[in-house]
């Protein structure tokens, strides 16, 4: 099948004419996209993208580096409040704050990481829950980050309205094309990371940590520059998450929000760029959109209405989002422990081996 | 006041470490952190409300209708979700109880909403005694340190003396070994889930007695068990109990000083401790070989 005869097949980002035509084909609809959307849509659509982000970046730690992650909603929420905060505070250009916001959150990336190079498996889970947390509460206690009133976005200006170059992003289309660019960007840079150096230390790390210090690979660097970059995808998709929603309060970024991150790429497919596309976009969707007004849904509503009647209580039927949510994640981890990105493989190795 | 402050410490301290006894013992047995646990003993606590509120049964009755409740849970826990997953990763695991997490959570939402109930329970915060002059001490924390002692007295000589705690033991140390023992594994692990069930909705009843019962009741109390077992070492399970008595005397002292921070002191010394030890106080940390 995808047999690799030399190095170069090995490292280029696309690995083939095929795989690059329909990229380019995905990418000329996505931009095309709000042409056939309703705005309630695009709003979406820039919240998938902003989870595509961080999904990519939580990847890169967990998927490729093999460290586990609960508190990324604290990086997520560094980016939010770090980006807001420098553009009211300082009168920061927009590009400028969200990159020192992301630099912010890949600093206690950093921190977090030094511990990690002692903790694994469980003690590591509750290591970055602790810090995930600790982040919250901190940002509700302090006056500067508004409190646990929440703070107001800026309008997002992505020129340098000091100097008189205002190109002000005002309406949810607009945003969207920002959001597209930065997405592509990142993700490309992910799986383009993947391919050097850098990510084949990761993912050495990943496959057995004392086989790879053995090999001449620095723990104490990699694992902490893996725990950096994740954190500063995170923190750029929260800078832009802030502008999506244009208010948050602390409690936005809370545990069960780490916790849906990490189902994001579970569901994708760990260790794939693809992966963490597909699952933060299925994720995302069955969250906001699907799964919000269940009782309204042809058919299917009408009887958990009556289920909910007959047994449960009605009002308590908004709770049928987080049951969903915990189905699919047994579901995938007993059934199909790859992810979709499993599904996807599985698939292709049907059509091209057909007959057999 | 200081010893007040020492009381109520390790009142409280007590009931993490029981919550952690819990969390420690499936941890112990089968190396699964279960991230469920506070919620399998909320939707226990739940059971007995339900209980008392529909059917107005005396306490001791519906007390005894739940613990068989969640010993059945924690069975059903294990050998729906837990036994059909092939070769999980340590991560495919935590998914997993997260996942039975989620489901519990929606569950008990769906069935008696969010507002927030009040728990009867017979032993209440606000009667005191004065056993010794200058000690009060109120039923509640009589409550806890009776019942820790009786458990981790049980424990001992249930993991010492009787053959299901000799094999569970044995499972801990060596699967396959255990296995050819004539051990049958697989129901060793729903043992153990059925008895940290158990004692992990006793430890939630006391919770729910001292502050309300909602869906969301248990998330602080198990992290903070949940804290305090990895600060006294996962696999010890004195060692939980002591490290929950730590933590239940570090954050009084600390909430008594600076109260704004006392929701995260624990994570914080969590943190620290685990720089230090990486395997939490009372465990031996074992160093992987090659």
């Amino acid at each position: 099948m995808d047999m690799k005869r030399d190095y170069y097949e090995d490292i280029e980002v696309f690995s083939s004419g095929t795989v690059l035509f329909w990229s380019i084909a995905l990418f000329v609809f996505l931009f095309t996209l709000p042409l056939y959307l309703s705005s309630y849509n695009v709003y979406l659509f820039n919240i998938i993208l902003v989870h595509v982000i961080l999904a990519v970046g939580l990847n890169i730690l967990v998927g490729y580096t093999g460290q586990i992650s609960l508190g990324h909603a604290g990086f997520f929420a560094i980016g939010a409040y770090g980006t807001a905060l420098l553009m009211t505070h300082l009168g920061l250009p927009f590009f400028v704050a969200i990159i020192a916001a992301g630099l912010i959150a890949a600093f206690f990336g950093f921190i977090i990481g030094l511990p990690a190079l002692r903790l694994e498996g469980p003690y590591l889970a509750i290591a970055t829950l602790g810090f995930g947390l600790t982040i919250m509460h901190i940002i509700g206690r302090w006056d500067i980050f508004g409190g646990r009133m929440g703070i107001q976005t800026p309008p997002l200006d992505i020129g340098i309205p000091q100097w008189g170059l205002s190109a002000l992003l005002d309406s949810d289309v607009k945003m969207y094309y920002l959001i597209l660019v930065i997405a592509v960007v990142m993700v490309i840079g992910a799986r383009n990371m993947m391919k050097t150096r850098i990510g084949r230390a990761f993912v050495a790390i990943r496959d057995d940590d004392i086989a790879a210090e053995v090999m001449g690979v620095n723990l104490l660097a990699f694992k902490t520059l893996s725990f950096a970059v994740s954190a500063f995808y995170a923190g750029v998709a929260g800078g832009l998450f802030g502008f999506v929603l244009g208010f948050f309060d602390p409690f936005t970024f809370n545990l069960i929000l780490s916790i849906i991150f990490l189902v994001m790429i579970v569901v994708g497919g760990l260790g794939s760029v693809l992966g963490a596309v597909l699952g933060a976009s299925l994720i995302t969707y069955l969250q906001y959109d699907l799964l919000k007004n269940v009782d309204e849904m042809p058919y299917l509503g009408d009887v958990l209405v009556w289920i909910s009647r007959k047994l449960f209580t009605v009002i308590g039927l908004e709770n049928f989002n987080s049951i969903m949510l915990g189905l699919i994640m047994l579901g995938i981890v007993i059934f199909e422990p790859l992810g979709m990105f499993g599904i996807w493989i599985r698939i292709k190795k049907y059509w091209k081996t057909w007959p057999f | 006041m200081i010893e007040q402050l020492i009381i109520e410490g390790l009142a409280i301290g007590a009931c993490y470490g029981l919550f952690g006894v819990a969390v420690a013992i499936i941890y112990k047995t089968s190396d699964v952190i279960n991230f469920g646990q506070g919620e399998m003993g909320m939707i226990s606590t739940f059971v007995t409300y339900h209980i008392l509120a529909q059917y107005g049964l005396p306490f001791w009755l519906a007390f005894v209708l739940t613990m068989v409740f969640a010993v059945l849970l924690g069975v059903f826990i294990e050998f729906f979700f837990l036994r059909p997953a092939k070769d999980p990763t340590v991560l495919g695991l935590i998914i997993i109880t997260l996942g039975a997490e989620m489901l519990l959570m929606g569950l008990a939402g769906w069935k008696w909403g969010a507002e927030q109930k009040d728990f009867t329970f017979p032993l209440s915060v606000q009667k005191v005694h004065e056993p010794i002059p200058g000690l009060v001490l109120n039923e509640w924390s009589i409550g806890v340190f009776a019942l820790t002692a009786l458990i981790m007295v049980l424990l001992f000589l249930f993991f010492r003396y009787s053959n299901l705690g000799i094999a569970m033991r044995a499972t801990q140390q060596n699967q396959n070994a255990a296995k050819i023992m004539g051990i049958k594994v697989e129901r060793v692990f729903s043992f153990t889930w059925g008895l940290s069930s158990l004692i992990g909705a006793v430890a939630a009843m006391f919770f729910a007695a001292r502050s309300v019962l909602d869906p969301n009741f248990m998330m602080e109390p198990f992290m903070r068990a949940f804290a305090a077992a990895v600060l006294g070492g996962l696999t010890s399970i004195p060692g939980v109990v002591v490290g929950g008595l730590m933590l239940g005397l570090i954050e009084n002292f600390f909430g008594y000083a600076w109260p704004v921070w006392k929701p995260i002191v624990a994570f914080v010394v969590i943190i620290i401790i685990l720089t230090i030890r990486p395997s939490g106080l009372f465990a031996k940390h074992y160093v992987k070989k090659v």
